[in-house]
């Protein structure tokens, strides 16, 4: 019985084991789980940020090289007419359509990002709520876990011809409920984790402060969930755009991008296709930066280190 | 004039009746006189953290009585008597230096000015007064330990309990936060019980070195050091390789089971 | 054990979620609840929210009158759609494994290829599923002509390969410096260090990577089948069966609890995959 002092559920000084155990101080990164997080900002990665401007020059090279370069390759393929334009329109032609349908794609992504905006917020919001109900209550918690698994695995964006018989096809609650279905796993699996996850030593001090209950949870837990919370924003974000694009497909409402994308493929219309989803592109890309910046502004401890 | 800290027939089991059952202390007479700087040595499982613990309120004793400032702990714990640092310096990633320290202050109710007063104080007293406006994951190591000692004493408390607090710091650091310590118990006259591995921070810190055995858990020894005004001499001096070689000697006459050596790593 | 309680767990998260619907059922309006003309809760007849019995016996009774019965029919569709992702989860991790490797090598290529990975999924590049869709009939691999499902794997390819790209990327870069210092000590090669190293050391970031592809690939499938309005799959059965909802509510759903099982399923393939290694690796 080698084991008997861990067995004891002792620490190493015969104190009572941290709860969790394996908390690394500072570092939210070391669960596999959140680290494989794949919309962390690339800068989050192991490389270092450069000084200067010749740092950023060599950060911005690389990428803007593959961009430049991976365009002209694609124009010149298409052009030299190796690949049908049905299969890849040149950068050219979709370009060209995008200013034709600069105002069609303006009206179109306003009111899909409207409905991504809506779903987001009710949906992070539902997620926040249901993860500090599940850390507050035990049975709660542990019931949830491989049930937001099971549903994580589930396409509910097939829920959407559904929602649309529930309601009517004139609305655009349906497609608001798809996207705040959609984020609300992200969001409420990682905040519960970031709730669970409390520094041993924290729960000490306030111990020997004698604070507990809500003060515990407003000076402790909930700070320390904000950069996990974040992390479910940001996955999220992407997600409601595409959710909101996405659900048109299968009828309603028929007055975002995504309709457009499926009718201008439908007459063969392929470069327009192509533009709205540019728009749909740019629209996921501002609803992202969106959250990144709401996150560098909300968790400034994050930002230098 | 009551003793800062007073334990009598102290003892503490873990899991009791369970199959994990384990004796942490057994039989702790302590008495810590105001003023006093007091640390706790032994190996690992001799129950030294436990002890500390115990003082904090963070643990009940099994049996025994501890008093602390000549109340009740847990009366002591609520009154915020003691001021607490750990080997892990706990601060809160999300709040400036400053915040941290002012931390303790808030949950007492102590209004704004007050605070930033008395955080400003402090920070002056570790001489991390420039560091005030940053985040804990801009600092070192040893800065951070410091951050945690101000915040520890921001509440002015008359007992300074502290778990380790500079094992995780490199030798260097490690002996010129012991001078800070040494310099800022003078000056404001707090009494501080100090948990250890280090023989010879034990010897340069203590008025009282207490040696403590595993299995169970108690106090075998109780060596007395008068070593003075701690000068940058004093490492050098013969009195303090005399207490060092006192103390090895006590914490050698208690039988260690072969695998404690083991566990400690 | 701790399976077993899942597993209660999830039967009763059922159970609940009927118990919801039909509670809803009974209480909520024929016509839904409207706040300011904005309908905010669902219709509760039974054309909108059929009875849960009534779809259950909607999967035994034949989809036409005459034909197949209906489960069988979900059946088959789950089946045909499940080959779209099972080959485009496939291609997918494998793209995605060599380019994390890729990346991994040449610090290079991690710096002009990752910004566009995680751009790709940050845009709906899924609303290119109706372009894609245009490849059918006119493409061909060779003497073999594109077949709509391989536009449809297609999609999924590209959903599932993202998250085993930056999961694996991650896990790659796992090891700590220590680990490579000693593989160098022993002159281990790049090779012997992804192997010996690396690899063994990304598994606990492979597979909840590997479950988000799972996930994806389904989406994308679903997805592709009815944008690309791929016949036999389960996604255009949805879509389908929801044409007929006023006539026959319960039908829809059939289809519905098709996609969750299909969902499930690939799930659990991953899920029994990470057991097996998990419990290899602890023997």
């Amino acid at each position: 019985m080698s084991g008997s002092r861990e067995a004891t559920g002792v620490s190493h000084d015969g104190g009572p084991a941290p709860s969790g155990g394996v908390w690394q101080a500072g570092s939210a990164t070391a669960d596999p789980v959140v680290a494989a997080d794949p919309t962390a900002p690339v800068t989050l990665g192991r490389r270092r940020r450069a000084r200067g401007l010749s740092g950023l020059l060599r950060a911005l090279l690389p990428p803007l090289a593959v961009g430049v370069g991976g365009l002209a390759l694609w124009e010149l393929v298409v052009k030299a007419g190796r690949v049908a334009p049905f299969i890849l329109p040149a950068p050219s032609a979709i370009g060209e359509q995008f200013w034709l349908s600069r105002e069609i794609i303006w009206q179109t992504g306003k009111a899909s990002g409207a409905n991504a905006l809506v779903g987001l917020v009710a949906g992070a919001l539902l997620g926040i709520l249901a993860a500090m109900a599940a850390s507050r209550f035990r049975l709660l918690g542990e019931a949830s876990i491989p049930v937001a698994a099971a549903l994580n695995a589930l396409p509910i964006i097939a829920l959407a011809p559904i929602l649309n018989n529930m309601f009517e096809s004139t609305s655009s609650i349906p497609r608001r409920m798809v996207v705040a279905i959609v984020v609300f796993f992200p969001v409420f699996v990682n905040t519960l984790r970031g709730l669970r996850q409390v520094d041993p030593t924290h729960r000490e001090l306030m111990d020997s402060y004698a604070a507990g209950g809500w003060t515990f949870t407003r000076l402790v837990r909930l700070p320390g969930a904000l950069p996990f919370v974040f992390t479910g924003l940001r996955q999220a974000s992407s997600l409601a755009v595409i959710a909101a694009v996405v659900a048109e497909y299968f009828g309603g409402l028929q007055d975002g991008l995504g309709s457009r994308i499926t009718s201008a493929a439908a007459n063969t219309a392929y470069p327009r296709a192509w533009a709205f989803v540019v728009g749909a592109c740019v629209l996921g890309l501002l609803f992202y930066a969106a959250a990144l910046g709401l996150e560098r502004l909300a968790t400034p401890w994050r930002r230098s280190g | 004039m009551t003793a800062a800290v007073e334990l009598t027939g102290v003892g503490k089991v873990f899991n009791p009746g369970r199959a994990g059952q384990v004796v942490a202390l057994t039989g702790v007479d302590l008495t810590v006189e105001s003023g006093q700087f007091v640390s706790l040595i032994g190996p690992s499982g001799c129950g030294k953290s436990t002890l500390l613990r115990l003082v904090a309120d963070l643990v009940p004793p099994t049996e025994g009585t501890v008093t602390v400032a000549g109340k009740p702990a847990r009366r002591a714990r609520l009154d915020q008597e003691y001021g607490i640092a750990f080997q892990q310096a706990g601060l809160f990633d999300w709040r400036t230096v400053r915040r941290n320290v002012e931390l303790p202050l808030e949950l007492r109710g102590a209004s704004r000015t007050e605070r930033r007063e008395r955080a400003g104080e402090m920070l002056d007293l570790v001489g991390l007064a420039e560091f005030a406006g940053h985040y804990p994951a801009q600092l070192s190591g040893g800065m951070q330990q410091r951050v945690a000692i101000a915040r520890a004493l921001a509440v002015h408390p008359p007992l300074l309990l502290m778990d380790e607090p500079f094992g995780a710091l490199d030798e260097m650091t490690r002996e010129r936060l012991q001078d800070e310590l040494l310099r800022i118990c003078a000056r404001t006259g707090t009494s501080t019980i100090f948990v250890t591995h280090s023989i010879p921070e034990a010897v340069y810190l203590s008025d009282r070195v207490v040696v403590m055995s595993p299995r169970p858990g108690r106090i075998t020894d109780v060596i007395e050091i008068d070593l003075g005004d701690r000068t940058e001499a004093t490492r050098q001096s013969a009195g303090f390789f005399a207490g060092i070689t006192k103390v090895r000697k006590a914490l050698r006459g208690t039988p260690a089971p072969a695998s404690t050596e083991v566990a400690a790593s | 054990m701790r399976r077993a309680r899942a597993l209660a767990t999830g039967i009763g998260a059922v159970l609940v979620a009927v118990l919801l619907w039909e509670a809803y059922k009974a209480v909520g309006g024929d016509d839904g609840t409207s706040l300011f003309g904005v309908r905010l809760l669902p219709r509760a007849d039974d054309a909108a929210m059929p009875h849960v019995y009534d779809v259950l016996r909607r999967f035994g009774e034949p989809e036409l009158p005459g034909g197949d019965p209906i489960g069988l029919v979900v059946l088959k569709a789950c089946l045909f759609t499940l080959r779209g992702v099972a080959v485009g989860f496939g291609v997918g991790a494998l793209v995605g494994l060599l380019l994390a490797v890729l990346m991994q090598r040449f610090r290079v290529v991690e710096r002009g290829l990752l910004p566009y990975v995680i751009l790709s999924q940050t845009v709906p590049l899924i609303a290119l599923a109706p372009a894609i869709a245009g490849w059918g009939g006119r493409l061909s691999l060779g003497s073999y002509p594109w077949q709509p499902w391989m536009s449809v794997a297609t999609i999924a390819a590209y959903l599932a390969f993202f998250p085993v790209a930056v999961g694996m990327l991650r896990g790659l870069q796992s090891p700590p410096r220590v680990a490579e210092e000693l593989m160098r000590t022993y002159a281990a090669g790049w090779w012997h260090t992804l192997v010996k190293l690396r690899l063994p050391a990304s598994t606990p970031y492979l597979f909840p990577a590997l479950r988000l592809a799972g996930a994806a690939a389904v989406v994308g499938a679903v997805v592709g089948e009815i944008s690309t309005g791929t016949r036999g799959g389960i996604g255009r059965l949805v879509i389908e069966y929801s044409r007929e909802a006023t006539a026959d509510p319960a039908k829809v759903y059939t289809a519905m609890v098709g996609a969750a099982l299909l969902g499930l399923a690939v799930a659990a393939v991953v899920g029994i995959a990470e057991f097996a290694l998990n419990r290899r690796r602890a023997a």
